[in-house]
């Protein structure tokens, strides 16, 4: 009976040791937004060059930040620049290359309102801490002159997951409300004031086409596809916005000087056509790589991700990075040791 | 002979190999490894939520700030929502379940019982994301527009049924959890009084007894056990269920008095915060609510054993 139970436990140091030395393949894991361009991109990649086969795990973007840090992926990939705390437990700096763009828009859902709402900031802002309550808030009418405004309660939806989503929109809150930026905070969860909280961009959808009088924050990408209603929102100049790859693009080229690590706040940016709630999102790359054949094999994807790769941007709903951010990540490459 | 006892020792190896002493090693080995896997469990989830643990001590447990910015977590709103909504479940599903289960069982034509019995095991393998849809599609609007409605003009002045409502919370949370859960107390406890023997019917109807009042006095006492086994089930699935309560429970970590507000359970913010958790203390919270969770199911548990404990003392069948 012994020999049995010794046996069972003797195959599986065996099993495991030879899943460890499976194929050479590339392992990415990290943020859900950009998934969908980043499998395409690796699947284009390795038809071009068939020896590079990058496994990406689109877990989270605070999963993906974990396990760089842990060393168990070979790059990671999120939707926030990392903080400064967790750069400092790294020994080896990761390096952040924003690879595409994307936007939060404010979707609602109010009966009998065809008009495209215009929202400032100040309104966003005080729907999300409970200042402004009802639709017909004085402060909604001005900016909306001739729609008509019922007066109901203002339901207000937020994610409840974490979410990359939710920094770039709590990121935009804490620029444009002192009141937001003590109570609250940036992050991607965040002690949300009042409201409805969903489950993923898909649970926000659901909420907001399920509660009449309702506001919800999704991406872009995501109101577009699910045919949702979004707000044009006042930019930083003082003029209201769609928003769009064209808008989120102006964001980026308008913001104030682009810092040499990429870790940037494009929200709130000046500029009369940009969209004031727009983000990047980064790949996360160590700066030492001690493999050289993995070296050469995410040099040269990010290379080709940075020129062929962006025109698949649009294709998918994502606004490609402005000619002088490519030119100055580029330089970045050669960073990588 | 001389072949007989040539062929002695391959018999014994044939014994020894071929039946008991394999059949013995193995089942061993399945029912430790449920200790094992247990044990490891607990462990786990002791070990990786120690940075809170040492952080929070008892007052996690007691605390209601969840606040991943300033690193400040506590479980209480979670607790909170995770009883209230089981016991919502249960106060709607056990005496549907019963009920149904008795008809089934005692009073349905049979023909009516197979196939109803069919649909109610049907009900029971649907995964729970499908009825998260079905909430949100159908329950939500219903429980906004009519039920919450009709409740608050009735029981208003009770805080439990007043304040605004939103359509998603605990009551609606605890109605989907009532339709997930009482295809099991269906399902076992019709399987419990069908085991109860015939004659215990009969004597009670050679008694003088109505149909009902062999039901009541003869059958249901005899299956206590089995209709109690199906609601802890019940609860079991309920405490732990993730998906279908995140999609109508509206994910806010404060307490509120009224059933109609939104709330949150603890395995639903586990779902939702802990992918893209990132630092020691917020990712060490959230396991150390696995680990309440784990407690609370325990604790539940054992006040079960001895509610049963307690009744069958008194009561007319042992298991």
């Amino acid at each position: 009976m012994k020999t049995f139970v010794v046996t069972g436990l003797a195959i599986l140091p065996a099993l495991l040791a030879s899943s460890a030395m499976a194929a050479d393949t590339i392992n990415a894991a990290g943020a859900t937004f950009p998934a969908p361009i980043y499998q395409k991109w690796f699947g284009e990649y390795k038809a071009a060059h068939p020896e590079v086969q990058i496994n990406y795990q689109p877990i989270g973007s605070g999963g993906g930040i974990r396990q760089l840090i842990a060393g168990t992926v070979d790059f990671g990939a999120s939707d926030m620049p990392m903080k400064d705390g967790q750069m400092g437990d790294m020994k080896v700096k990761p390096l952040h290359f924003p690879t595409v763009m994307g936007a939060v828009v404010l979707s609602y859902n109010i009966p009998n309102v065809t008009a495209i709402l215009k929202l400032t900031p100040d309104v966003i802002a005080g729907i999300y801490l409970g200042n402004v309550k009802s639709w017909d808030d004085a402060k909604i009418k001005a900016a909306n002159p001739g729609v008509n405004l019922p007066s109901k309660a203002i339901e207000v939806v937020h994610r409840s997951d974490g979410s990359g989503t939710s920094f770039c929109f709590t990121d935009y809150l804490s620029k444009i409300s002192p009141e937001w930026k003590s109570k609250v905070g940036v992050n991607d969860s965040v002690q949300w004031p009042l409201g409805l909280g969903g489950k993923g961009s898909d649970g926000v959808e659901g909420l907001i086409k399920q509660t009449p009088y309702s506001i919800g924050y999704v991406e872009l990408i995501y109101a577009v596809q699910n045919k949702m209603s979004f707000a044009d929102v006042q930019n930083a100049s003082g003029s209201f916005v769609t928003p769009s790859f064209k808008s989120v693009s102006e964001a980026a080229a308008n913001s104030k000087e682009m810092p040499d690590d990429f870790r940037v706040s494009i929200t709130n940016a000046p500029g009369k056509a940009s969209y004031p709630i727009s983000t990047f999102t980064w790949l996360l790359v160590p700066s030492h790589i001690a493999d050289p054949a993995r070296k050469k094999a995410i040099t040269g994807f990010l290379g080709w991700m940075l020129t062929t790769g962006q025109k698949d941007a649009e294709g998918l709903s994502y606004a490609q990075l402005p000619k002088a951010v490519v030119t100055k990540v580029q330089k970045q490459i050669a960073q990588i040791q | 002979m001389a072949t007989s006892s040539a062929a002695h020792p391959a018999k014994l190896a044939k014994r020894r190999f071929g039946g008991d002493e394999v059949a013995y090693c193995f089942t061993l080995l399945f029912a430790v490894s449920i200790l094992v896997i247990t044990v490891f469990l607990v462990w786990e989830l002791w070990v990786h939520s120690s940075p809170a643990r040492g952080k929070f001590g008892l007052g996690f447990l007691t605390s209601s700030l969840w606040n991943p910015v300033t690193d400040q977590f506590g479980a209480l709103p979670f607790i909170y929502g995770t009883v209230i909504t089981s016991a919502l479940a249960l106060l709607i599903a056990v005496p549907l379940g019963v009920g149904a289960a008795i008809y089934l069982s005692e009073l349905a034509p049979p023909r009516l019982s197979n196939t109803l019995t069919f649909l109610v095991e049907l009900l029971a393998a649907v995964p729970s994301v499908i009825f998260g849809l079905l909430a949100i599609f159908t329950l939500i609007p219903l429980m906004r527009e009519y039920f919450e409605p009709a409740l608050q003009s009735v029981f208003g002045s009770l805080p439990l049924f007043s304040g605004h409502i939103y359509g998603v919370g605990y009551l609606t949370a605890g109605v989907i959890l009532a339709i997930m859960t009482f295809p099991f107390i269906i399902s076992v406890s019709r399987e419990a009084l069908m085991a109860v023997p015939r004659e215990q019917r009969e004597a009670a109807l050679a008694l003088g007894a109505t149909k009902w009042e062999s039901t009541y006095d003869a059958v249901l006492p005899f299956a206590r056990l089995g209709i109690l086994g199906s609601v802890f089930l019940a609860l079991a699935r309920a405490l732990g269920e993730t998906m279908a309560v995140t999609m109508v429970i509206g994910n806010d970590p404060k307490i509120h008095a009224s059933l109609f507000a939104p709330g949150y359970t603890i395995a639903a913010v586990i779902a939702n915060e802990f992918t893209e958790a990132s630092g020691d203390t917020y990712l060490s919270s959230l396991v150390e609510l696995g680990l309440v969770l784990f407690a609370l199911t325990m604790i539940i548990n054992g006040l079960a054993q001895l509610l049963i404990v307690l009744t069958t003392k008194k009561g007319s069948a042992k298991a």
